[in-house]
């Protein structure tokens, strides 16, 4: 039981949105889409949903072949960055409007209603009409409605992209928790990596109309197959540096750094390293960690965290450690690397693991 | 450029203002130095977008006075003010080239030809617009216009200051990175005023040298980002900045301790209450909560809830007696399962008497 695309692809006249593309997503599963804008990830909710047909291919859902079933005919809610809303209905019609043309009971309708006010933080203002709410306001009123149909696919396309910070991270936690209990699958769009992360669950990572990789989400994020999954799913971007690796050295430019565990292994010759903002700190924390050096561009200091954005080999890289750390712009920094954590690619950017 | 002060501003957008909520802004003074960063940072409805107004000149402030240079410019327009502004949605001309985009205002205030092309040049090459001059701007991607709208604000040398509405809100998460950069290394090349409007605290934090925080109207703390995050002085700041923000749980004072759910608990202020009533808190923020090692049996006994893997860290929520204590566990350090004991950083736990920070005399330091 589950939705599984089946090598769809969509083509619009002379352009690929979506390049052959296989995926299952199991029942009562959260998964989020990730990858930047134009990456595909609306068109793809959008053949899920029926609202579009695949140029070829497939589309399952629960056994049975949808392809080409439009969107009415199937069970479905879709939140949309843009909210849309009922102008002439009050919050709270506008969230019971699914729930009346399904004829449901006026006792459920409430109960539900109340439920996903609640949640939402809309309770005070279920009596008002759209135009007297803000932006915030309203888009959590066009979540409330998708929410309370209990829809088999609930699509959710970047729903928190035009909401406040804090009320993004509420949500962020409140949301998977709402699906718990849920028979449903959801998919979730975006383009931070930290969204992804939060929710745990699976993610696809999207670039350029297809779908880099598939799977669990913190397996995914700390094995990514190739480089392109690992830049969709960093935030800040991966530091990344061709190297040559000879015997129990890495050559990063001048630097010569020790392999690590990561690369044990690895035969000699040229590869690509991408490593993470927080595995690159301003004192060692693994026993593999070794010292580079680079001229600090910027100093960002949060209080929380700080982030040295420093030029090495000619390249920006970024680190990233929590408390305070500051450094003089223009100073000549020295930041540790540690080579444990370092993914290494070849040359055509996949990764590659040394057998240990 | 300018130094640029608000004297007690207020404003109301109803006619015969009386109760404190008919207030967008409530007697707001502000001294903003000449050449500095800095950011309005707080929840959407704060008021941070009706005092923008006001400094632009858009918006005449029902009360209160604004000064650029000690010079009141309360009444006059926005032209003679000579402010750039960047938006949240860029505003460009899409038939024109990028050339042209950038040298568009220049043009209009009539500079000389060869002194809009040095400054088109310039301003291009610290964006990384060069190479494409000559595109239409129609072509770009919503980067590169945010960037053309970035640097009609920059070819000016004669602004008194840049004010940036948000200006980041609908950009990918790569490239706020580097426009954010850019930004804030330009602002360490030129030294013009910067005014950072957003609702977004790392934004706020990572632009801006200091940082105003509004709340329903009013400034609730004005500091730098690390002021801001070691020493709130509201619980409202300690919420707000800071991802999750605080934790705020009930506490009482006795004997100069502060104690929680009957624990006492060690802090900065709890010494400088002076016993005059009001709703006692204890705010700790997550990155000072740390599991007791096994075994060891001080602190608060907890139950561990869950936890979130947010890649460098995890972000645990812990629970005493129905209050959630939330943590940050860095990415790699083992977390107990199921019941642990949490310590507070003493000199990070701070005590607030409703809802603000309780100072004065007897606090640690």
């Amino acid at each position: 039981m589950s939705l599984e695309l089946k090598r769809i692809t969509k083509r619009v006249g002379a352009e690929t949105y979506i390049h052959e593309t296989s995926l299952v997503l199991e029942e009562r599963s959260f998964n989020t889409l990730l990858g930047p804008t134009l990456a595909g990830k609306t068109t793809l909710m959008q053949l899920m949903a029926g609202l579009d047909r695949p140029t070829a291919g497939e589309i399952w859902f629960r056994g049975r072949n949808v392809t080409g079933v439009p969107v009415q005919k199937r069970n479905v809610a879709m939140v949309y960055q843009q909210f849309i809303n009922y102008p002439n209905f009050t919050v709270y019609e506008n969230i019971a409007s699914p729930l009346r043309v399904a004829r449901m009971a006026a006792q459920e309708i409430d109960r539900r209603v109340m439920h996903a006010a609640e949640l939402l933080r809309l309770t005070p203002m279920l009596k008002r009409r759209p135009a007297e709410l803000s932006g915030g306001q309203q888009q959590r009123t066009a979540i409330a409605r998708a929410l309370v149909k209990d829809a088999d696919l609930v699509l959710l396309d970047e729903p928190l992209a035009n909401l406040d910070y804090k009320l993004r991270e509420e949500l962020r936690d409140e949301l998977p928790r709402f699906f718990a209990d849920r028979n449903c699958i959801v998919v979730y769009a975006t383009t931070e990596p930290g969204e992804a992360l939060l929710f745990g669950g699976n993610t696809a990572t999207l670039h350029a109309g297809g779908i880099t990789q598939f799977g669990e989400t913190a397996a995914l994020y700390r094995r990514p197959a190739d480089l392109v999954t690992a830049r969709v799913f960093s935030d800040p971007p991966i530091n990344t540096a061709q190297v040559v690796k000879r015997g129990g050295e890495i050559r990063l430019g001048g630097f010569r750094l020790p392999v690590g565990q990561a690369a044990a292994g690895l035969p000699d010759g040229a590869y690509v390293i991408g490593i993470r903002p927080h595995h690159v700190t301003p004192s060692p924390v693994t026993a593999n960690a070794a010292p580079i050096e680079g001229t600090v561009v910027i100093a960002e200091l949060s209080g929380s965290e700080s982030a040295v954005h420093f030029d090495i080999d000619g390249q920006t890289w970024v680190s990233q450690s929590p408390g305070i750390h500051p450094f003089e712009v223009g100073s000549v920094a020295r930041l540790y690397v540690d080579m444990d954590h370092t993914m290494f690619f070849d040359l055509d950017h996949r990764r590659v693991e040394g057998a240990d | 450029m300018a130094q640029i002060q608000l004297r007690e501003l207020r404003h109301s957008y109803v006619d015969q203002p009386a109760a404190d909520s008919d207030w967008a802004l409530k007697r707001l003074t502000i001294d903003w130095a000449d050449g500095g960063a800095y950011a309005l940072l707080g929840p959407s409805g704060c008021g941070k977008t009706t005092l923008l107004n006001v400094i632009s000149g858009l918006l005449r402030p029902t009360g209160g006075q604004i000064l650029f240079d000690g010079r009141d410019v309360t009444d006059a327009s926005p032209e003679q003010r000579n402010i750039a502004q960047v938006f949240q949605f860029p505003v460009i001309y899409d038939t024109m080239t990028v050339y042209d985009n950038l040298a568009f205002p220049l043009r209009n205030r009539g500079v000389d030809a060869r002194e809009v092309d040095r400054r088109v040049r310039e301003v291009a090459e610290m964006l990384e617009l060069d190479d494409m001059l000559r595109h239409r701007a129609a072509g770009l991607t919503a980067d590169g216009k945010q960037k053309i709208s970035l640097g009609r604000g920059l070819a000016r040398s004669d602004v008194n200051v840049i004010m940036f509405d948000e200006p980041l809100t609908v950009i990918d998460p790569h490239l706020k990175w580097v426009l954010r950069s850019k930004l804030k290394e330009l602002h360490q090349r030129i030294r013009v005023t910067m005014i950072y409007v957003t609702h977004d605290q790392t934004e706020a934090l990572t632009f801006a040298d200091q940082v105003v925080v509004m709340n329903d109207g009013e400034i609730v703390q004005t500091g730098t980002p690390v002021e801001l995050f070691e020493r709130p002085n509201h619980t409202f700041v300690g919420h707000f900045i800071g991802s999750p923000g605080m934790n705020v749980l009930p506490c009482e004072i006795a004997d100069g301790r502060a104690a929680f759910g009957g624990l006492s608990v060690e802090s900065v202020n709890a010494g400088a209450w002076r016993g005059d009533g009001g709703r006692l808190e204890l705010g700790v923020r997550p990155e000072f909560v740390s599991f007791a090692p096994a075994g060891a049996d001080d602190g608060i006994p907890v139950r561990v809830v869950k936890a979130l893997d947010a890649g460098r860290h995890r972000i645990v929520e812990t629970e005493h007696a129905g209050h959630k204590i939330k943590m940050l566990v860095p990415e790699g350090e083992a977390i107990p399962s199921d019941t642990a004991h949490v310590r507070f950083a003493p000199e990070r736990t701070w005590v607030y008497r409703d809802g603000w920070l309780v100072t004065g005399e007897g606090a640690a330091r």
